[in-house]
C-alpha cells in the first residue's frame, strides 16, 4: 500500500522548483497543514504567502502577484476553492489572464464525515465553465509529479484537484506515460471503454481485470485532463466499441460523464453510462466506505459495464 | 490654478462624448472620480512607450463601472487614442467595453466585478517588496462597493503585512445605484474603520480638488509600515448641476438636451476656474 499522498508529492514538487526559481510562490489560507506545505512554507518563508481564512482574497492576492510575474500556486481545500472564491478564479485568473495554479486539496469526498460543506463534488462542473480555465485531476503520485512538473513550465491558469489520502498507484515509478493534456491509455481493449479521472483511475483498471477474468475486453483510459478533454485520444479509444462507462467522484452533472457523452453523441453516437455521485448530500464515511456505497469501485464499474452488455 | 484642474473639465467633455457615443455608462461615479484619476496619473511611473515596465506604478480601477474616465485619462497621457475609443466604445467587437481590460495598453487587471481590485493590489504590492523594487500600488473603489467581504479580507491582509508600497483610494461621493449608502448599507465612521485594520487613513475634504489630492498621496508616500487609504469625498456627477448629487444619474444616458447643457456647463465651469 502506498503510503505518500498527491498533495505531499506536489510539495516536493514545489520545493524543487522554488529552489531555482524564486518566482515560484505558494500560497495558503491556513491550509498549509492540509495542503503538506508545512515544509515548503518553512524552507522557502520568502516564497510563501499565508492569507488567513480568506479564500477569495487568497486568489486576489494570488492573481496580483502572478500579474508581476510570480508563478503563483494558490493552494485551499478544493470545496472553498472552487465555490467561495469562484469569482476571483473566473475574473482575476482566467479573465484577466495571469499564472495562477489554483490547487483545490482534500478535494471530492475526501472529507468524507464532515459533510456537504466540506465535499466538492461539483468542481469540475464549476471550472470547467469558466472559458480558459483548464482541469486536471492526477490519478497516482507518480502522475501527480509529472502533471506538476509540466505546469510549472507554462504560464497560464489552471484548477487542479487532489485527494487527502495516499491513493493506491497507478503507475510505475520510472515509468509513468504522459503527454501534456493527452489522456493516457491505460488498457488496450475491444468491447467497451472505460474512462475515469482522479481516484477513479485505480478502480477503473481493477475493473479492467475483473471484467477480462469475465471474458470482456476493456479498453481504459486515465483523463487527467478532464479540460482541455482530449476529444481525439477518447474518439480513438471509443471507436468499434459498444458501449462506454465513466467513472468520476463528482456530481452527475457537469463532469467527466458529462462531457464525454458530449463528444461521444457528436462524433460516434454509442450507450454512456455515467458513474458518479448522487444528486443528494453524499453519504457519512471515509472515501474508500462512500465509493462502495454508490458503487464506485472496481467491482461496481465492472457490475455496471456487465450489465450494460447483458441488459 | 492648477493645470490638471481645468484638465478635468476637458476630460469631463471625453467621458461624456464616450458614453454618449455607445450609448450607456457610469456618469455620475466617472465625474466624482475623475480629479482622482488624473491626479493620480500625472504622479504614477507609467510610460506608454514601455508600458510594461517590470518598475512601472500599478493601478487597479477596482469600481471598473467607472471605465470611461479610465480611457479619458490613459488617451490623455498616451495610452489609447481618444477618437478612436468615442468611436468604438461598445460597439460591437470593441475592446473598449464597459469594463477595464488589460489586452489595453495601460490596463493592468480586468475588473467590474466590486470588491476584486484590493486583493489583486495586496498581490503586487507584496511582489514589490519580494523583488525589492520601489514601485507604488494604487486602487480606487467606490463608497458602495465597501459592502463587499472581499475588501476587508484585503484591508487585514495589507495591515497585517505593513504593505506601505500601497495606497487605497475611496471615490466617497456618498451615493450608489439605490440611493445614500448610509440608507443603503450604512458605512459610519469610516475613517474608525480603515485604522481599526492597521492602515493609515487621510480624509480629503475635497476629493474633486487637485491640489488636495496631491498633497494626500504625497503624505502616503511619506508614510512608512503601514498602507494608505485616502477618503476622498467627492461630488457624485460633478460637473453639471444636472447630475450633481442625484442617485439617478448613477449610469443615466443623456439625451440631446441634457448633452448640450452638461457640455456648456462643462465650458462654463473650466473657464471660471481659468479666471480664478
Amino acid at each position: 500500500m502506498n503510503k505518500i499522498a498527491n498533495r505531499a508529492v506536489m510539495c516536493e514538487v514545489l520545493k524543487e522548483a522554488a529552489a531555482r526559481d524564486r518566482d515560484v510562490v505558494v500560497l495558503c489560507s491556513d491550509s498549509r497543514g492540509s495542503a503538506s506545505l508545512t515544509s515548503f512554507a518553512d524552507t522557502y518563508p520568502e516564497q510563501f504567502v499565508e492569507t488567513g481564512i480568506a479564500e477569495q482574497d487568497l486568489v486576489g492576492i494570488a492573481a496580483g502577484l502572478a500579474s508581476c510575474g510570480k508563478k503563483a500556486f494558490a493552494v485551499s481545500p478544493a470545496s472553498f476553492l472552487s465555490t467561495r472564491s469562484y469569482e476571483q478564479c473566473k475574473v482575476d485568473c482566467a479573465y484577466s489572464g495571469t499564472n495562477v495554479k489554483l490547487v483545490g486539496i482534500s478535494g471530492g469526498v475526501s472529507y468524507g464525515a464532515l459533510g456537504m460543506t466540506h465535499h466538492s463534488a461539483q468542481d469540475i462542473a464549476a471550472m470547467s465553465a469558466i472559458p480558459g480555465m483548464r482541469v486536471y485531476l492526477p490519478s497516482d503520485r507518480h502522475q501527480t509529479r509529472r502533471l506538476f512538473e509540466a505546469l510549472l513550465q507554462d504560464t497560464r491558469t489552471a484548477y487542479i484537484r487532489l485527494g487527502r489520502n495516499p491513493v493506491e498507484d497507478t503507475y510505475e515509478e520510472g515509468h509513468v506515460p504522459f503527454e501534456m493534456d493527452r489522456t493516457t491509455v491505460i488498457s488496450e481493449g475491444t468491447d467497451v471503454l472505460l474512462v475515469a479521472c482522479g481516484e477513479m483511475v485505480r478502480p477503473m483498471k481493477d475493473a479492467v481485470e475483473l471484467l477480462k477474468s469475465r471474458g470482456i475486453s476493456a479498453a481504459a483510459l486515465d483523463m487527467y485532463c478532464v479540460k482541455p478533454l482530449d476529444t481525439e485520444g477518447l474518439l480513438k479509444a471509443a471507436r468499434g466499441k459498444k458501449l462506454v462507462v465513466t467513472a468520476e467522484e463528482h456530481a452527475p452533472f457537469g463532469g467527466l460523464g458529462s462531457m464525454v457523452a458530449q463528444v461521444i453523441s457528436a462524433h460516434n453516437p454509442m450507450r454512456v453510462i455515467n458513474l458518479a455521485l448522487p444528486d443528494t448530500p453524499v453519504i457519512t464515511g471515509t472515501s474508500a466506505e462512500v465509493f462502495a456505497h454508490y458503487g464506485l469501485t472496481g467491482e461496481g464499474i465492472a457490475a455496471a459495464v456487465r450489465q450494460a452488455l447483458e441488459g | 490654478m492648477n493645470a490638471l484642474a481645468l484638465k478635468a473639465y476637458e476630460l469631463r467633455q471625453d467621458v461624456l462624448d464616450i458614453i454618449v457615443s455607445g450609448g450607456g455608462g457610469h456618469i455620475g461615479g466617472d465625474m466624482s472620480s475623475m480629479e482622482i484619476m488624473l491626479t493620480l496619473y500625472s504622479r504614477m511611473n507609467v510610460d506608454p512607450r514601455n508600458p510594461k515596465d517590470p518598475d512601472r506604478d500599478r493601478f487597479v480601477l477596482s469600481k471598473g463601472h467607472c471605465v470611461e474616465t479610465l480611457y479619458a485619462v490613459l488617451a490623455y497621457k498616451g495610452f489609447l487614442d481618444i477618437r478612436e475609443v468615442k468611436a468604438r466604445f461598445s460597439k460591437f467587437g470593441s475592446e473598449y467595453i464597459g469594463h477595464p481590460h488589460n489586452t489595453l495598453p495601460g490596463i493592468e487587471m480586468n475588473s467590474g466585478s466590486l470588491g476584486h481590485g484590493l486583493s489583486v493590489c495586496v498581490g503586487m504590492a507584496l511582489a514589490g517588496h519580494m523583488d525589492g523594487r520601489n514601485y507604488r500600488v494604487y486602487t480606487l473603489m467606490g463608497d458602495g462597493e465597501l459592502a463587499e467581504g472581499s475588501i476587508w479580507e484585503a484591508l487585514m491582509a495589507a495591515g497585517h503585512y505593513r504593505l506601505d508600497n500601497l495606497c487605497a483610494v475611496v471615490d466617497r461621493n456618498h451615493l450608489q445605484i439605490s440611493g445614500n449608502t448610509e440608507d443603503v448599507m450604512g458605512h459610519h465612521d469610516l475613517h474608525a474603520r480603515f485604522a481599526a485594520f492597521d492602515w493609515h487613513v487621510i480624509d480629503v475634504a475635497d476629493g474633486n480638488d487637485v491640489d488636495q489630492l496631491n498633497a494626500a498621496f504625497d503624505e502616503a508616500e511619506r508614510t512608512r509600515g503601514k498602507p494608505t487609504i485616502i477618503i476622498a469625498n467627492t461630488v457624485k456627477g460633478k460637473g453639471s448641476a444636472l447630475m450633481e448629487n442625484k442617485a439617478s444619474w448613477h449610469h443615466h444616458l443623456p439625451n440631446a438636451e441634457e448633452y448640450a447643457a452638461i457640455s456648456r456647463e462643462l465650458k462654463e465651469r473650466k473657464e471660471a476656474l481659468e479666471h480664478e
